[in-house]
């Protein structure tokens, strides 16, 4: 079966996020006013062929402990679409 | 002693590498193409050198894909049984993300690409050397208690100075802690720096510091 899932991948919370930081500055002379904090990630999708939902969200798990995020400067979470 | 240099697609400072190495210091070098994996022309006495550039376009982050190319497969082999690897801004980022070097470079806290010289002295001292840097991702970042343990083991190599070796974070071009340029691992064979020595080994350059930071790897 196919599943479909989705990664989040965001830095750190302790980690200075310049382009957060950047952005929010771009919002402030936008003139929009009570936006606190900004922090950008990455939103990554994946198809997976696997027997079951648990088969596939491990496999999702393996590939971003390998490669999508780094664990010194990003955590993730996994969300299971279908 | 000979080199290695390995061409990522997205490598922009290999040739600079071969020409400071081959006519700066009379090095034999040997070009790598990642798709191949053969390093068997090399013995632990030799150096495979990452060259800067933006490997796989700096997608995902820099040097994340290139970790998992066939000849990085190889280096990282290489540099287990004790071989010497050099890796020099975007080849520093790759080594943190093989993990043949501890900790990560982010992007620079000012947002900006920094492309300008800087002063960099070496942990035993020495004079400051002035090398070029050129990079957006140069934030050296790692747990206080890596850190702690990179300065107790003698691992930091070089930190950003200014002319004078006064090492102070206004002289910092990307924010990086404890003002690391470069480090080592460990076991004293793994390399990597942000500011490109191979920028400035020769006299038609006007600058020859970068002679100094090969001689301090012992690659002279």
């Amino acid at each position: 079966m196919t599943y479909n899932v989705q990664i989040k991948v965001m830095p750190l919370k302790d980690l200075l996020d310049p382009q957060g930081k950047a952005v929010m500055g771009g919002l402030k002379n936008l003139g929009l006013g009570g936006i606190e904090d900004v922090r950008i990630g990455k939103h990554i999708t994946l198809q997976i062929e696997a027997e079951s939902e648990d088969a596939a969200k491990a496999l999702a798990d393996e590939a971003s402990k390998k490669l999508l995020a780094n664990p010194v400067m990003e955590f993730y979470e996994i969300e299971m679409i279908n | 002693m000979k080199f290695g240099i390995v061409v990522f697609p997205g490598s922009n400072c290999d040739r600079d590498m071969q020409d400071a190495l081959q006519n700066d210091l009379g090095k034999e070098v040997i070009m790598l193409w990642h798709k191949d994996e053969d390093l068997s022309m090399f013995t632990t006495d030799d150096c495979i050198v990452l060259p800067g550039g933006f490997s796989y376009g700096d997608y995902l982050r820099c040097g994340a894909i290139a970790r998992f190319s066939p000849m990085m497969k190889s280096v990282i082999a290489f540099a287990e049984k004790g071989g010497k690897v050099l890796g020099v801004c975007n080849g520093f980022q790759i080594l943190c993300e093989s993990h043949l070097l501890p900790g990560v470079l982010l992007p620079n806290a000012h947002q900006q690409f920094v492309c300008n010289n800087s002063y960099i002295i070496n942990s035993t001292g020495g004079k400051a050397l002035k090398i070029p840097v050129a990079h957006g991702d140069g934030r050296y970042f790692a747990s206080d208690e890596l850190l702690d343990e990179l300065e107790a083991n003698d691992q930091v190599i070089f930190r950003y100075c200014d002319s004078l070796g006064t090492i102070d974070k206004q002289f910092n071009p990307n924010g990086s802690l404890r003002n690391i340029a470069g480090i080592r691992n460990k076991q004293g064979n793994v390399f990597g720096m942000m500011p490109h020595p191979e920028r400035a080994s020769s006299s038609s350059l006007s600058n020859v510091d970068g002679l100094d930071v090969f001689r301090i790897l012992g690659m002279n």
